[in-house]
């Protein structure tokens, strides 16, 4: 699939935050551009036109002589007072976003584990046969021939089902790197000898990109993420590409169907002899 | 609570000198190699501060000239040059990540904390509360020359291997494990470690002389409550260093043990955790942020009071909001920590408890406009300062409340927003906090004024600069530009270069102006009287001649009912 610009990655000279493909990043832009920015926006005016009053009004050529006022507890109780129940205000959203960014997945959700090595991520997809995606940033060339943005583009990339909520396992195989797309408001650590586990959802098809975002060492800059979210059928063909891949435990279709035989592909429950031990990291 | 002290107090011997000879002062080796005096060591430290902060910020020139554009332009060629071969690929990566190292724990632990503890603290905490000196002489030298060994020992780093790849520490000033144990194999990094240690030792040595000097060695009649808010804020910071360096020092020892003798503390494969280090690095680091800022209130204070001609606005609000943002400060670390993989409840109490710092910030900065309100207000030079330093902090501050959301910090964290966020608060914060002090003091100081224009220019200047520089980075990292990278996808590119080549470059021809600003009054500047500020300057040390004595309050003042705030 073919990147679209301005989609899942950034835009030159833009001023806020990429647009937001899953359901937790549009409420994550919300609450930053509906409730946290224009507070944070009038506190800064605020101050800023006390600063400026305060210099208009109390300079020594307007105020001559200066009050000796030094205590007022109305207005100390007020500055105490209306900043809690501003910042009591936020938390309510605050809170509630963090509670459904926590609300796992469904047991039958598909499973991604997605290392981090340096310098280059790996992904398995034990759900689907346990086969092995290597994913390398392309060198500059090459991402300028296949139309990939420069330092984004994977020459392979973790594939995705849209529509659905993906139970996504992050570790470190080395030292601690972090997976993050923006576009998706999705980041967790990949810190050895842990598995970080944390709800993925895609709502339309397309390409994110996504970078490491913890110091790993030289090439920490040159390892990014790349994302191709397809449609269930399209996910589960190209599943099939995969060398060991299976949907629902089933292996591959031999190729040439006959059409007249029966060939219950899809629908019987095969739970033996299907996973194929995942290759170590 | 003691308030008076022995009138025979002193803090040199007697014997050494006729008693009553002020300024019989030591030969040049002996004054400023095995310095006693309060005075000389606080000079030394500003001296040495400066000293780092120009190496820190060609450092950071360096990286700007880097990310002005995207693609690698010059790390490569800064490689060969320092390794003296060509240099591959890696390796000029490798140098990006010790340029970020370097410039973090420069400005950190050799500049701002030794110019604003150990320089401002130095001088003046014994001439606001009217002590003759520190109250443990010998110790606070060698709380100096610790921490210049301990830049030694960082400078070091850089010419010994860090890695397979290149020489130097690029473990980043945060120093996580596993990166900075099986992941830096080389001795860079254990030097860079010993330089931490070593600057954590002067700061707890100093932070007990501080603590000790303060509440033993006031002047009658100068309670607790009488003590000028400079004092306050350097009290309420020794407690945080006391409290918070031991941390650091356990968790970076326990880096070095891991690193030599076989430990796996935060070694996963022997059963430790590599997020354990983050616990402990972020229980020191987030006292530290106050530490480095808390000063900074303190000297705004004096300031915005002082060129108001009226005492502080709330004055037991402001030195009790400092207490409190000292203690919350102590529970609210692992908001550094959101993407670790915490638990839900975790996240939930870090987010209340972060957002909750936001109240007795908000009495600070109101408390400094009530200050002004009514004012007479002359717009002296550490006045622009510190009405800069009060907005910039403001918005330093609001972004912090935006990261102290976990739910938002889900994508800003470890972006360029950080970045924002965090120059505001110290570069912006803690730095103006520096220069409005140093504006303040300096002819106090020196005895010789500074040019009032020159130091309004660099106020200029220097303002559009940083925030030139660092406003655009909100934008960087609201799009996903990660921290500590030296390339860039295409789409970064225009705020990195209006970052880079207008941003810095107008901040550092206001540094530019500083420097002449120095040279102006060191050869040619008027001599400073004693009180040049007038009027509204109430404190002690405007009770003496600029400069001080060598030796001041041998009769100690006495402090009357009206106060000093």
């Amino acid at each position: 699939m073919k990147p679209t610009p301005g989609k899942g990655m950034p835009v030159d000279g833009r001023y806020g935050f990429q647009d937001q493909y899953s359901p937790l990043g549009e409420y994550g832009l919300w609450m930053h551009q509906a409730i946290l920015l224009p507070l944070i926006t009038v506190i800064s005016l605020f101050v800023l036109g006390l600063l400026l009053w305060v210099v208009a009004r109390y300079r020594k050529s307007k105020n001559p002589v200066a009050s000796k006022t030094s205590h007022n507890t109305l207005i100390e109780i007020i500055w105490i007072g209306i900043p809690i129940l501003i910042l009591a205000g936020v938390s309510i959203p605050s809170i509630d976003l963090l509670a459904k960014q926590y609300k796992p997945a469904p047991a039958k959700a598909l499973t991604i584990k997605a290392t981090g090595n340096q310098w280059f991520w790996s992904y398995t997809y034990p759900d689907n046969g346990g086969f092995e995606v290597i994913s390398y940033m392309l060198p500059p060339e090459e991402a300028a021939k296949r139309g990939e943005p420069r330092q984004l583009g994977a020459d392979f990339r973790m594939v995705v089902p849209v529509g659905e909520e993906i139970r996504v396992q992050v570790t470190g195989a080395d030292v601690i790197h972090s997976f993050a797309i923006p576009s998706l408001w999705f980041k967790i650590d990949a810190v050895p000898g842990r598995i970080n586990e944390k709800v993925m959802f895609v709502k339309e098809p397309g390409v994110y990109y996504g970078q490491c975002s913890e110091l790993c060492g030289a090439r920490h800059g040159y390892m990014p993420i790349v994302i191709e979210a397809l449609p269930r059928d399209k996910y589960n063909a190209w599943v099939m590409t995969q060398s060991g891949g299976t949907i629902d435990g089933m292996p591959k279709p031999v190729e040439p169907a006959p059409a007249a035989a029966p060939a219950p592909t899809l629908v019987a429950p095969a739970p033996a002899a299907t996973t194929a031990p995942a290759p170590t990291v | 609570m003691a308030t008076t002290v022995p009138a025979t107090f002193q803090a040199h011997d007697d014997a050494a000198h006729a008693h009553g000879d002020h300024d019989h002062k030591p030969a040049f080796f002996a004054r400023w190699f095995m310095s006693t005096n309060h005075k000389d060591i606080g000079t030394l430290y500003l001296i040495f501060a400066i000293f780092a902060g120009i190496i820190g910020g060609a450092v950071s020139g360096l990286m700007r000239a880097e990310l002005a554009e995207p693609g690698i332009q010059y790390l490569t060629a800064w490689a060969t040059w320092f390794d003296g071969k060509p240099a591959e690929m890696n390796t000029a990566l490798h140098l990006w990540n010790v340029l970020i190292t370097a410039q973090g724990l420069i400005m950190v632990f050799f500049m701002v904390m030794p110019a604003i503890i150990g320089g401002f603290g130095n001088w003046f905490v014994p001439l606001m509360i009217g002590a003759p000196d520190m109250a443990f002489p010998r110790m606070n030298n060698i709380s100096f020359w610790l921490t210049v060994a301990g830049f030694c020992s960082l400078m070091l780093s850089a010419f010994v291997p860090g890695d397979a790849t290149g020489l130097g520490a690029g473990i980043g000033w945060t120093a996580y494990a596993p990166l900075s144990t099986y992941g830096s194999q080389g001795p860079a990094t254990d030097f860079a470690i010993f330089s931490l240690h070593l600057a954590g030792a002067a700061s707890i040595m100093g932070a007990i002389n501080f603590i000790t000097t303060i509440f033993n060695m006031r002047a009658p009649g100068m309670t607790l409550h009488k003590m000028p808010l400079f004092v306050w804020s350097v009290l309420v910071t020794a407690f945080l260093l006391l409290l918070a360096m031991p941390v650091l020092a356990a968790a970076i020892t326990m880096l070095i043990t891991d690193r030599n003798f076989g430990t796996t503390f935060f070694d996963q494969a022997g059963g430790g955790d590599p997020v354990l280090y983050q616990h402990l690095f972020w229980f020191f680091g987030h006292p530290e942020v106050y530490i480095m800022i808390l000063p900074g209130f303190g000297i705004i204070s004096q300031i915005v009071s002082t060129f108001s001609k009226k005492p502080v606005f709330g004055y037991l609000g402001m030195a009790y909001a400092m207490v409190a943002i000292g203690v919350v400060g102590f529970i609210v670390w692992a908001h550094h920590m959101y993407t670790t993989g915490l638990s839900v409840n975790t996240k939930m109490y870090f987010t209340a408890a972060t957002m909750v710092i936001a109240v007795p910030t908000g009495i600070k900065i109101f408390s400094w406009i009530a200050t002004m309100w009514g004012g007479s207000l002359s717009f002296k030079s550490p006045l622009v300062w510190a009405m800069g330093f009060i907005f910039l902090f403001t918005v330093g501050g609001v972004t912090g409340v935006v990261l102290a959301n976990g739910g938002i910090d889900d994508n800003l964290h470890d972006t360029y927003y950080v970045v924002a966020h965090f120059h505001y608060v110290l570069s912006m914060g803690a730095v103006f906090s520096l220069f409005a002090g140093f504006y303040y003091w300096f002819p106090k100081m020196s005895g010789r004024m500074h040019s009032e224009f020159l130091a309004h220019l660099h106020f200029w200047v220097f303002f559009v600069g940083v925030n030139i520089i660092f406003f655009p980075q909100h934008f960087l990292g609201m799009e996903g530009m990660p921290r500590r990278i030296p390339d860039y996808t295409p789409a970064f590119s225009y705020w990195n270069k209006i970052s880079s080549e207008i941003g810095y470059t107008t901040m550092a021809i206001g540094m530019l102006i500083f420097f002449v600003n120095i040279a102006y009054a060191l050869f040619a500047g008027k001599k400073a009287e004693g009180n040049y500020w007038g009027e509204g300057a109430t404190t002690l040390e405007w009770t003496l001649s600029s400069p001080p004595p060598y030796h001041q309050f041998e009769t100690l003042p006495v402090i009357d009912d009206k106060g000093h705030h």
